[in-house]
């Protein structure tokens, strides 16, 4: 077990708190996990590497999709050098807490033994060589989700250490994520209380959009959004939230500005077609406001501050909104400028910090 | 208006640029064949650091298949969304009349022109950074000056 400091020193109390939801870690070498692998799986790992469906990856604009500023003088890959991290990230802007969301492709792994060694290489990373250094940084357990039951043996692992405050997947899977081969992983975050995180991209085989494969990276970019809404349908639909009424969700680097309408036209057919998913027990939005969080970056910009004020009335989620910065990413939001207009100072304080705090529960349980 | 002291021109040749602190401000100076451009280094959108950005060109079609590359070197990128801005004006290339960088004029002088190491209010010249970072003035040399208000 981590001991962990409950809260880095105190800021500036002049400004306001920030907790960042999303921050890309990424290993310094090829090398790097396979040092965290036992010799069985190292060995295919330095010999076969990873393999898992196509599509995932369109061409990022930049480079491993990162800010051109974020290459560390030391040479090693953007988000993987601690101490530029620090400077550029935790220091810059006075970060209270940070989650890591590694995405190194453990979960989507076609070798489903592979994808679990990958994950747990990838956990005890976080903790080795993040956490342990960092009082402001926590983890997110990677998981080979494709798998039920390795998802939840991974859970039980490491859950119960307070380095890790959410399970961490792909929002591009190869089956909805309600459907029951998942429920295994379920069960496990709800057994660990822990949040599941559900972040953009991944790629489950299937072509990346409802309407086929597309040409180019700002179709993939701006169509991700389809890929959360059929996921959330998903797992409102199948019930998991009747099977499992403590299970949190976190929509990561999704957006929001979608989920209003859909709450409204999944209420509208759930009068209709009722019967179709008797094992529900309440309007789909119901579920949805009780179970969901949702981080703002990159959020939906209305050309007006008024029709985004509209929009957060409309999504009625005030307390569910996460502020987070997709550091090193190329649509980072720098947290003194992430809103596209002036936020009430309560609501400000709350998307910035205080929902996640509730959320993650970070200064308790050893968090 | 302070006219301000930058480099000589050889620190800063022909599809170079040099990222300069003046008078509490990050200017980067830019030298486009021989001309020379200032622009503020914060970018209007969220405040990167705009002139550490990628330079290249415009790209336009003006019907799907038909591309015009123009102007290589003209474009500054910056370095967190990618926004695209004209070097030599400061103008955004996605909303030109609203979205703008400050830019600075900028010229070259010869050495000659230059007080000898101290501020001389009378010439409107003051030791930029350049000076400051204890060169000495050379007559033979051109240099690099940027007119700023303060
Ligand atoms: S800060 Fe420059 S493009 Fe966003």
């Amino acid at each position: 077990m981590t001991a962990l400091s409950t809260r880095p020193a105190a800021r500036d109390r002049t400004k306001l708190a920030v907790i960042d939801c999303d921050i890309h870690t990424a290993p310094a070498t090829k090398q790097t996990l396979g040092k965290y692998m036992p010799a069985r799986w190292r060995q295919h790992h330095e010999t076969f590497g990873p393999r898992g469906p196509g599509g995932a990856h369109y061409p990022r604009a930049n480079q491993d999709a990162a800010r051109t500023d974020a290459w560390p003088p030391s040479g090693q890959p953007p988000g993987s050098d601690l101490d530029f991290l620090r400077e550029q990230l935790l220091d810059a802007w006075g970060i209270e807490y940070g989650v890591m969301n590694p995405l190194l492709g453990a979960g989507g792994q076609l070798n489903l033994e592979y994808g679990a060694a990958h994950a747990r290489a990838t956990n005890d990373w976080q903790i080795a060589e993040w956490v342990d250094h960092e009082p402001r940084l926590r983890a997110s357990i990677v998981v080979p989700y494709e798998d039920g039951s390795l998802a939840a043996a991974e859970i039980d692992r490491v859950g119960d250490n307070p380095a890790f405050v959410q399970v961490l997947l792909s929002i591009r899977t190869s089956e909805p994520l309600g459907r029951r081969k998942y429920w295994p992983m379920y069960e496990a975050a709800v057994r660990h209380d822990l949040p599941i995180g559900i972040h953009f991209g991944g790629a489950g085989g299937g072509p990346i959009t409802g309407a086929g494969w597309p040409s180019f990276y700002i179709e993939d970019h701006a169509g991700m959004p389809t890929a959360f809404q059929s996921q959330v349908i998903s797992m409102v639909t199948e019930g998991i939230f009747e099977h499992f009424p403590t299970l949190k969700i976190v929509l990561i680097e999704g957006g929001f500005g979608w989920l209003p309408p859909l709450m409204w036209r999944i209420d509208r057919a759930y009068t209709h077609l009722r019967e179709e998913v008797p094992h529900l027990q309440r309007r789909p939005s119901e579920y949805i406001r009780q179970h969901f969080w949702l981080t703002t970056q990159p959020m939906e910009e209305p050309p007006a501050g008024e029709q985004f004020h509209q929009l957060l009335h409309h999504l009625d989620m005030n307390d569910r909104l996460m502020f987070a910065t997709d550091y090193p990413h190329w649509d980072f939001d720098a947290p003194d400028q992430a809103f596209p207009t002036r936020i009430e100072p309560p609501l400000e304080r709350a998307i910035m910090a205080e929902n996640a705090r509730g959320l993650y529960r970070f200064g308790q349980l050893g968090r | 208006m302070t006219r301000y002291v930058i480099a000589p021109i050889s620190e800063v040749p022909p599809g170079a640029r040099k990222i300069v602190e003046v008078a509490g401000r990050s200017l980067g100076v830019f030298n486009i064949d021989g001309e020379i451009f200032a622009l503020r280094n914060r970018c209007p959108h969220q405040g990167g650091p705009l002139c550490a950005g990628r330079l290249s060109g415009f790209l336009q079609a003006s019907i799907p298949g038909e591309y015009v590359y123009s102007r290589p070197g003209e474009v500054l990128r910056c370095p967190w969304h990618g926004w695209e801005f004209d070097v030599r004006t400061g103008q955004s290339w996605f909303d030109p009349a609203r979205t703008r960088v400050r830019s600075y004029e900028a010229s070259v002088i010869p050495g000659t022109a230059l007080p000898d190491q101290v501020n001389s209010p009378g010439l409107g010249l003051v030791q930029g950074p350049y000076v400051a970072e204890t060169y000495p003035v050379s007559i033979e040399e051109d240099y690099i000056v940027v007119e700023m208000p303060g």
